[in-house]
């Protein structure tokens, strides 16, 4: 096993390019490491990538914010201005693992491990956030739900790396938020969860919405039925009640030692009901 | 000097105090030295191959490319564990479960093992070993094991407790029966009865250290054992016997212990890697992965229940009956029959039944975990308890006081109870703050009661007064809860002397006599009996060192407050003389000052709590969120009340995670689905309130200050009382434990029609 530390996104590319067995990359490595510990993984290459410059930053641009692919989630939570544009994002990021996970873990890392029960996954699907990768043949930038193609599985090509996650600025009158089902209180996985972001008019009707579900299909899922369900109406009953049975049937559940079917199929409802409620107030609807 | 154990309602100056434990500093700055501490030069790496099968037949082992692998020190299989146990059943189970002989019988059974220079080698040696399956069909669940078309997992066993010798062998080993009066006619009298069945899945003690060991053997057939372990005794007794060693060459040392709670009462790996340092020919190291310790220690029994209670309008219970199985692993056990015994203890019966069944099951072998057997039992009992007042409209805690146990009734397992608690908790409890309390919306409020007998047993210790009249307490009971502090204020008791100047230490098996472990709670109720008896023999050779000091006669001669102090009209002008003062004399007096003591504690008084809990539930999830928690139990004399509490505050935090979301999970495939703590969910701190507690003090006859055991009952009574608070809570009576919130929506809603 060989162990680097490049500089530069250029090295940190090339290495991976070039490398001939498994290539890791390390951020914080609270997924790798546990892996590799439980010996699912044995990396030939481990690139760590917190030694590349500007990958440790958070940068606020005039299109909104770029986040370095090695930014710990707990450093989301200190920065005031992303905290107040995306709470969601950031209650997201809050959420996993515990407080000493989030000191290493980050959402891109977060991203490309690509459990559909990542939790900063929905809440970045619902804020149409979008990942700027690196790559042998230069860069280009998709839609964060176009990174996890299934359990495990990311659509990176060989020597391709995240380098930063955007999102974008706030419309006035926008608000998101993200619930997770846990049986405990923290250092846990969600069984089901779902995130919200929207945008109201003045008078408190929804002009935009975006709602993902994770741990409820083999990827999070972005329910296009659901934010139908809420733009142009005012948060009523009738509009979360809609949401909530939308959610629910669009998820793609499995049976397992987390939950099953049926109760992740209920709960996706209710969250989605919640996180909406939520979002709605934080984009100052009443 | 014959020991008098009888209670004698002295005056404490030490006992009852909260000074910090002697192995305080240690533990909170890292330099305690638990089980995987140990290392020796030249040590190897012992890892264990298991069976990923829950059943099948081990055809063939080849294990010779893993022979070949450079590196490798060693390689065992059952061959290098011969069978010496001469017909004893029960050390026979033992051995085939360190190492499977012809069967793997649970996925993670070990099959073979071996010792390399580090851990990457003694991994890659595992994936050469080649181990042909012949894989039969299993069954892991209790009730289905009992059906008579289940795989059988043993075919030489017979039920027994039958009246006839069953004709076909079976999954039940055993059937046991407890009782007294005629239940049928009790139920008779009955205006209201209660009927239900009940189940609890399996849980795991969940201690946060590991299985860890070091073994050295040595070429002359001696060996040394580190390990962390319960009871290092009964590892060295089962390590000899199944290695074919004599106890004394084998010495074995404690280490500290980071949570055993019964699952450390067993060797699982300790063999294996005497085996390997036996083979190699040097010190092995063995330490369990979490996933092995899931795999293939010992998790609790899971259970199904069935209840019935009678009830006259008036509140008297009439007629009590119960139906309990237990699952073992694959080996025979008496959970059940444990069961049956503690099912009704807390309650007075005229007419009481109690049948428990031994149930064999392709999931790893059975340990005990805290008050074994007890909090299924109590779950099934006491949620029919509180339902049936329900029916009769009294409030849950005076129909519980009217029916409670008192000194001279006849337990519902035989024996006539002393001075006993249960009946003052329950008052306790109904005068509690915490009873009247207001609850919110989605909150419902618990409370059930709980009983253990608790365990006395063989102990040995030894007393030590230095020449500055410091004192050394060596005991032979491990220190799995502080037991360390609370024996040094015992030894400070009974010399008079300061807690600070007696030092307790856990001596190895070479340095006293045999001693049970710790289990039944009797770590400090034992060998604090052990450690006053040893502290009177000792003052009884100071008494001797000062009359020769004098020059006077020893019967003139009393022990006060830590001196000795001459009597009688003659002596009026001898000053006294301080422990210390004799101890920096002892060299010209006779020598060292000891006191020794063996014995057999006798009289564990039996132990009873009562628990109050809140819990909120959202209707809409099922989860659930324990806003309040409060324990009432019965110390008998609390030594150091500081560990007391964390004893009641520990077995309290271990039964919510049982009663809300810990569980064992099979696949269809038989193999365990979530073996670490990620999807074995234990509580963590913020899904704990405080744990308010309240120590009663009715003092046990049968020990000098009074105490009782008070490690293991704490966790009876939270899987009822969670179980009641969750099912006023929610409107629906919950019967399946752990109440998981899939389990909780589909009770709501099933109860809603939906």
């Amino acid at each position: 096993m060989r162990y680097i530390r490049p500089l530069s996104i250029e090295d940190a590319v090339g290495q991976l390019a070039g490398s001939a067995g498994t290539a890791a990359i390390l951020a914080g490595g609270s997924d790798l490491l546990v892996r590799m510990k439980r010996g699912f993984v044995e990396p030939d290459l481990i690139v760590d990538i917190k030694s590349i410059a500007g990958l440790s930053d958070i940068r606020e641009t005039a299109d909104g914010f770029s986040i370095g692919a090695a930014v710990p989630c707990a450093v989301l939570g200190e920065n005031a201005a992303l905290k107040k544009a995306w709470p969601g994002v950031v209650e997201a990021a809050k959420l996993i693992g515990s407080k000493q996970v989030q000191g290493r873990c980050t959402i891109t890392g977060n991203l490309c491990n690509a459990s559909p029960a990542a939790d900063s996954v929905p809440a970045l699907v619902a804020a149409g956030a979008k990942a700027v990768i690196a790559g042998p043949s230069g860069k280009r930038t998709i839609a964060v739900e176009a990174v996890p193609t299934g359990p495990g599985k990311t659509s990176l090509a060989k020597g391709e790396i995240i380098e930063a996650i955007l999102l974008g600025k706030r419309s006035p009158r926008s608000g998101d938020a993200y619930l997770r089902f846990i049986p405990r209180t923290e250092m846990d996985i969600a069984v089901v969860s779902a995130g919200v972001n929207l945008t109201i008019d003045e008078h408190g009707v929804v002009t935009a919405a975006r709602v993902a579900l994770g741990a409820a299909a083999p990827t999070v899922l972005l329910v296009e039925e659901a934010a139908e369900a809420l733009i142009g109406r005012k948060l009523d009953e009738a509009a979360l009640e809609r949401l909530a049975k939308v959610c629910a049937g669009a998820c793609r559940p499995i049976d397992d030692k987390r939950g099953t079917i049926e109760f992740r199929r209920k709960v996706a409802g209710v969250l989605a009901r919640r996180a909406a409620t939520t979002a709605y107030a934080r984009a100052g609807g009443k | 000097m014959n020991f008098d154990p009888r209670f004698s309602g002295r005056k404490f100056a030490s006992v009852g105090t909260r000074p910090i434990r002697p192995d305080g500093v240690d533990k909170v700055t890292g330099r305690a030295r638990y089980g995987a501490d140990f290392n020796m030069a030249g040590q190897l790496v012992g890892r264990v191959l298991r069976s990923p099968h829950a059943h099948a037949i081990i055809r063939k082992i080849d294990t010779s490319k893993a022979e070949k692998l450079s590196g490798v020190k060693a390689v065992i299989t059952a061959k290098d564990l011969p069978d010496l146990t001469d017909g004893d059943a029960a050390m026979y189970d033992i051995l085939d479960n360190c190492m499977a002989r012809t069967k793997a019988l649970y996925d993670g059974h070990a099959v073979a093992a071996v010792a390399a220079i580090d851990a990457r080698t003694a991994r890659q040696a595992l994936k050469l070993i080649e181990v042909e399956y012949e894989i039969l069909p299993h069954v892991t669940d209790v009730d289905e094991a009992m059906q008579h078309h289940a795989p059988l997992i043993n075919d030489t066993i017979f039920t027994e407790g039958l009246q006839e010798k069953p004709a076909k062998p079976s999954n039940v080993t055993k059937r046991s029966q407890f009782g007294h009066g005629d239940v049928h006619q009790g139920f008779g009298q009955a205006d209201f009865i209660v009927e239900r069945s009940f189940k609890t899945e399996q849980t795991h003690q969940g201690y946060i250290e590991p299985h860890a060991c070091v073994a050295s053997v040595s070429s002359d057939g001696t060996a040394d054992l580190w390990v962390c372990t319960q009871g290092h005794f009964v590892y060295r007794q089962h390590c000899a016997q199944l290695l074919g060693m004599e106890a004394s060459k084998l010495r074995v040392t404690s280490s500290e212990i980071g949570g055993g709670f019964g699952g450390k009462t067993h060797v699982w790996a300790e063999p294996v890697a005497l085996a390997l340092s036996r083979k190699a020919g040097r010190p092995v190291k063995l330490v369990m992965t979490r996933d092995e310790v899931f795999r293939a220690s010992g998790p609790t029994s899971a259970t199904s229940i069935d209840v019935k209670i009678g009830a006259r309008k008036d509140g008297t219970i009439t007629a009590a009956e119960a139906t309990l199985r237990y699952s073992a692993g694959p080996y025979a056990g008496s959970w059940a029959e444990i069961g049956a015994m503690t099912a009704f203890a807390c309650y007075k019966l005229d007419n009481v039944k109690t049948v428990g069944y031994e149930v064999l099951v392709n999931r790893p072998k059975t340990a005990a975990y805290r008050a074994p057997s007890a909090p299924m039992a109590a779950f099934a009992v006491e949620s029919a308890v509180d339902e049936l007042a329900k029916e009769l409209g009294m409030d849950p805690v005076d129909f519980r006081i009217k029916n409670a146990a008192q000194e001279g009734t006849r337990s519902s397992y035989g024996p006539v109870y002393g001075p006993i608690g249960i009946g003052p908790t329950l008052e306790a409890v109904k005068n509690h703050p915490h009873m009247k309390a207001p609850l919110r919306k989605n909150q419902g409020r618990g409370m059930a009661c709980g009983f253990w007998f608790n365990f006395g047993g063989q102990t040995c210790t030894d007393l030590n007064i230095g020449m500055d009249g410091s004192v050394s307490l060596a005991v032979g009971t491990v220190d799995v809860g502080g037991s360390r502090a609370s024996l040094s204020l015992v030894a400070a008791e009974e010399l008079g002397i300061a807690y600070e100047h007696v030092k307790a230490i856990v001596a190895d098996t070479s340095s006293l006599g045999y001693n049970d472990m710790t289990d039944g709670s009797r770590g400090t109720f034992s060998s604090s009996m052990a450690t006053i008896s040893a502290a009177r023999n000792a003052i009884k050779i100071l008494r001797e060192r000062a009359a020769q000091m004098w020059d006077i006669s020893v019967d003139d001669v009393v022990w006060e407050q830590g001196h000795a102090v001459a009597k009688g009209e003659k002596h009026g002008n001898l000053g006294k003389l301080s422990l210390k003062e004799i101890a920096a004399e002892s060299g010209k007096t006779g020598g060292p000052i000891a006191g020794h003591s063996e014995l057999v504690a006798d009289g564990a008084g039996v132990s009873f709590a009562t628990h109050i809990c809140d819990i909120e539930v959202d209707p809409e999830t099922g989860s659930t969120r324990v806003i309040r928690y409060t324990v009432v139990q019965d110390a008998g004399k609390a030594v150091h009340p500081t560990y007391v509490e964390g004893q009641y505050q520990g077995g309290a935090a271990q039964g919510i995670g049982w009663a809300l979301n810990e569980e064992y999970i099979y696949g269809k495939d038989g193999r365990l689905q979530n073996a670490g703590f990620l999807d074995y969910r234990i509580p963590v701190c913020s899904d704990l309130p405080m744990i308010d507690t309240q120590i009663l003090e009715i003092p046990n006859p049968n020990h000098p200050y009074g105490v009782r055991g008070v490690g293991e009952t704490s966790i009876v009574p939270p899987l009822a009382a969670i179980a009641n608070a969750v099912s006023n809570a929610a409107g629906v009576r919950m019967t399946h434990i752990p109440m998981s919130p899939p389990r909780i929506l589909a009770a709501i809603e099933a109860e809603r029609g939906e």
